[in-house]
């Protein structure tokens, strides 16, 4: 089944600092981190010391609610410290690394000739259970349920996103390897989302044993929340998995060389970021590896992530699990006189018309983090839709989340959004409300109330 | 510009929390802001912002009504020329006496609105919306220009506490305020909001002292003051002389800045362009005002095509500006299309078929103001339901 769907509504924000496909450094990581607050509802169970060794793949945390879920390290190493924040609450273990790379050998398996339970099994054991991702919530997958589909989207439309065609070349093989084994773990299917754009351009359309689906338009249009609710919308009671390329490639990497290995192409990007690029690396690097990015005498913000929807992870951070990019911006902590009442304002963008960067739809621009106005209540209504191309009504959801109403929750729609689907909302927002972390919020009354 | 920063930052300890006019932050702020966009950061969610914010939305809203503020001050002094028979007045005599009469309104408007605005915001410890500047900017245009201005600080008053502060402020309000003043107005002093008189500069001064402004010059013969709603029949029309034409450019009695058809237009040009105000209020609104003026010009109950509905009155000047408030309007893009055509049929309908009233723009946004919710409550159940049908199928 091959369908090609057109979204009209998005934005495709036109910040500058769009990386270059080539890798400038193979970063050898010296202290990395696993962090079990990458993930929502992570309980962490801690299975390792501070002067434990470790290797690539050995169990660093467990979930206390389903403990066969874990979270192995990236690389070898000794583990160095484990950062604890408020409550005692575990935020970090970070490992200093070996020179050489070891790795657990979790025997070469062919999906092929094995079970799904047997699937399921490598891997949880080698820790990639967690790039898997439940719908509705975004939590990590429940492994004792079967869910209704599995969903893939193969293009990234965020902000300065890496290109897969780029960070994926050399792992057509074992994403391919991937799906054979995860397609045993449902009936409905693994479903591929392609950008219409560059269909027969990318190698990902090769790809068996998957349904495909064609999507063309703007920002969100990656994002595979959207490309769900055009495909088969998530209803009360189901459930469906989501992952992304890059885990396919890990996973599929398990199977084929019975190594946990987490090594990526990573995009270092933003307005900030000099002369912009990949990297290769692990998730859990420091910020500190890609100090030639950068100039440290600037107030700057590292995102592990996109610019909408990243962490704000500090220049003392670490790249989260599920990312590959890093967005280094300036912190926009200056006042500007007359901003608003000055007629062009050319060096910034807005989405609305009320100023010109309409009319020059290639510029792009050095975005700051500057909120740009002080908060309001909803006031403007339709702009919000404009950028969602989900048949939703996001101000609704928005409400119900923040008068706790489960019931109308559901009715607008929770089930089918996380966070990073109204992050556009967010960025256009003239009332500077912060409706990502509403949706967090109502996310988490959902998860407290209805398990 | 650092100059002008350092000075704000040097007295901005004096308002903050503790300081000793700590009282006064919200005020503070309010001014701060106006002059400088904050040094804040994004503390979650999007780490990048679009640049636009409400200032930037109000401040189009209230450019867009300069044309429409400008050409009332005008015609201001133009309705008290003809009504005296100053015959040697000139342009700039006939703005004079415009601007004599229209800025009491606006100051009036503002302090007064402003004041209440700002105290609340300080109560609530909130920063001061930017919402009232848009109302402030309206109330004068729609009222007429002879309304005693203690008259015009009570309705106010009122409209901003009852109708906004008690609800939350900009953005919970159910009701246009700037509506809501008027309509105060018009059921608290019915003899000055209604009527042949009210609608002239200086004839309320000429009534009770038997003086207009600045002239000793008595009433011209067969001046009657009435707006072509009160007479709304081609016989009436051409009885005062009024055409089609006179009524498009405004050059008729009525309140300040609902006359003109073309300085309200050029206004709806602006926010159509820059997406501030609902196209689909816009249209919807006309053509209900439309469909109702023909339906009753075919049943004989009007002589009047249904086009001059458009211009005569408040129609046009509230289709653009009042209707298209984004908080008290429908919120759905289905239901805008509903609550456009009903405030336009309304309108309509209560000029033609309702003696009592010769003008029923007002009452028609305010009743639409208050269906709002339930129009976008029926179109979104039905939307949700639509899509749990097709769902289904699929």
């Amino acid at each position: 089944m091959s369908n090609n769907i057109y979204l009209k509504k998005g934005l495709n924000i036109p910040i500058s600092g769009a990386a270059a496909q080539n890798t400038r450094k193979v970063i050898v990581p010296d202290v990395v981190a696993v962090k079990p607050t990458d993930f929502r509802g992570f309980v962490p169970k801690l299975l390792v010391r501070e002067g434990d060794k470790v290797l690539a793949g050995t169990p660093i945390l467990a979930d206390k609610m389903s403990q066969s879920i874990l979270l192995t390290s990236p690389v070898s190493g000794t583990v160095a410290q484990v950062v604890r924040g408020e409550k005692r609450k575990l935020l970090e273990v970070r490992i200093k690394a070996d020179e050489k790379q070891e790795f657990v050998d979790f025997g070469v398996k062919k999906p092929a000739q094995m079970s799904a339970a047997e699937i399921k099994e490598a891997i949880l054991a080698a820790g990639l259970w967690p790039a898997i991702t439940q719908r509705p919530y975004g939590i990590i997958a429940n492994p004792e349920i079967k869910p209704k589909a599995i969903f893939v989207s193969a293009f990234n439309t965020a902000p300065l996103a890496a290109n897969p065609e780029f960070a994926l070349k050399d792992e057509v093989e074992n994403i391919q390897t991937a799906i054979n084994a995860l397609a045993k773990l449902t009936d409905g299917g693994v479903h591929i989302s392609l950008n219409a754009e560059n269909y027969s351009g990318t190698p990902f359309h090769k790809l068996e044993n998957v349904i495909q689906h064609i999507f063309s338009g703007k920002h969100p249009a990656g994002n595979v929340g959207v490309q769900i609710h055009h495909i088969s919308p998530i209803k009360k009671g189901e459930t469906v998995w989501t992952v992304s390329l890059m885990m396919l490639a890990a996973i599929g990497k398990l199977f084929n060389t019975g190594k946990c290995d987490l090594r990526r192409k990573i995009a270092v990007t933003g307005p900030m970021a000099i002369e912009p690029a990949y990297v290769e690396g692990y998730p859990g690097i420091s910020m500190k590896d890609i100090k030639e990015f950068y100039n440290p005498q600037e107030n700057l913000r590292f995102v592990s992530g996109d610019a909408l929807s990243g962490t704000n992870v500090t220049a003392e951070g670490f790249l989260g699990f599920n990312d590959n990019q890093i967005t280094i911006l300036k912190e926009g902590d200056s006042y500007e006189l007359f901003g608003w009442a000055k007629p062009f304002r050319s060096s910034q963008f807005s989405a609305s018309r009320t100023y010109f960067s309409w009319l020059t739809p290639k510029k792009t621009y050095n975005m700051d983090t500057n909120l740009h106005g002080g908060p309001r209540a909803f006031v403007v209504n339709d702009v919000y839709s404009k950028v969602l191309p989900m048949d939703i009504f996001p101000v609704y959801l928005l409400k119900a989340c923040i008068a706790q109403d489960i019931d109308k929750m559901e009715k607008y729609g929770i089930y089918e959004v996380l966070e990073e689907d109204l992050a556009l909302c967010e960025y256009v927002c003239p009332s500077k409300i912060y409706i990502q972390q509403i949706i967090t919020d109502g996310i988490a009354l959902m998860l407290k109330e209805m398990c | 510009m650092s100059g002008l920063r350092n000075i704000v930052d040097k007295i901005k300890p004096t308002f903050e929390k503790g300081g000793k006019l700590g009282f006064l932050h919200s005020t503070f702020d309010a001014f701060e802001t106006f002059l400088f966009v904050p040094n804040t950061v994004t503390r979650k969610g999007a780490h990048v912002r679009d640049c636009v914010d409400l200032k930037r939305i109000m401040i189009i809203v209230v450019l867009a009504l300069v044309p429409a503020m400008l050409f009332g001050i005008w015609n201001t002094g133009y309705q008290h020329k003809l009504a005296f028979g100053l015959e040697d007045w000139g342009f700039w005599n006939m703005v004079w006496y415009g601007i004599l009469k229209v800025v009491p309104l606006y100051l009036i408007s503002y302090i007064v609105g402003l004041a209440i605005e700002f105290t609340s915001a300080q109560i609530r410890g909130h920063e001061v919306n930017e919402g009232y500047l848009v109302s402030g900017m309206l109330i004068p245009l729609i009222v007429p220009v002879d309304v005693p201005l203690w008259m015009l600080a009570i309705a106010v008053a009122f409209a901003v506490i009852i109708g906004k502060e008690v609800f939350g402020g900009t953005g919970m309000n159910i009701w246009n305020p700037a509506l809501l003043t008027r309509a105060f107005l018009f059921f608290s002093y019915p003899s000055k909001m209604s009527g042949e008189t009210v609608w002239t500069g200086g004839m309320t001064r000429w009534e009770a002292e038997g003086t207009a402004f600045q002239c000793g010059n008595g009433l011209v013969d067969g001046f009657s003051g009435a707006t072509p709603l009160s007479h709304a029949s081609i016989d009436g029309l051409n009885a005062a002389g009024t055409s089609f034409m006179d009524m498009f450019l405004g050059i008729i009695p009525g309140s300040v800045g609902e006359t003109s058809a073309v300085a309200i237009l050029i206004g709806a040009v602006l926010l159509l362009w820059t997406g501030v105000a609902s196209w689909k209020i816009m249209l919807s609104s006309v053509i209900g005002g439309l469909a109702v003026g023909y339906l009753g010009f075919a049943v004989g109950s009007t002589d009047l095509p249904g086009y001059y509905q458009l211009v005569m009155g408040g129609f046009l000047f509230g289709t653009v500006f009042m209707a298209t408030d984004p908080v008290t309007s429908a919120q759905t893009e289905c239901g805008k299309w509903i609550y456009g055509f009903l405030v336009g049929a309304l309108a309509v309908t209560v000029r033609i078929w309702n003696p009592g009233y010769p003008e029923g723009m007002m009452l028609a946004i305010l009743l639409m103001n208050t269906f709002a919710p339930l129009i976008d409550h029926y179109v979104i159940e039905f939307s949700i339901k639509r899509r749990a049908k097709k769902v289904k199928i699929a």
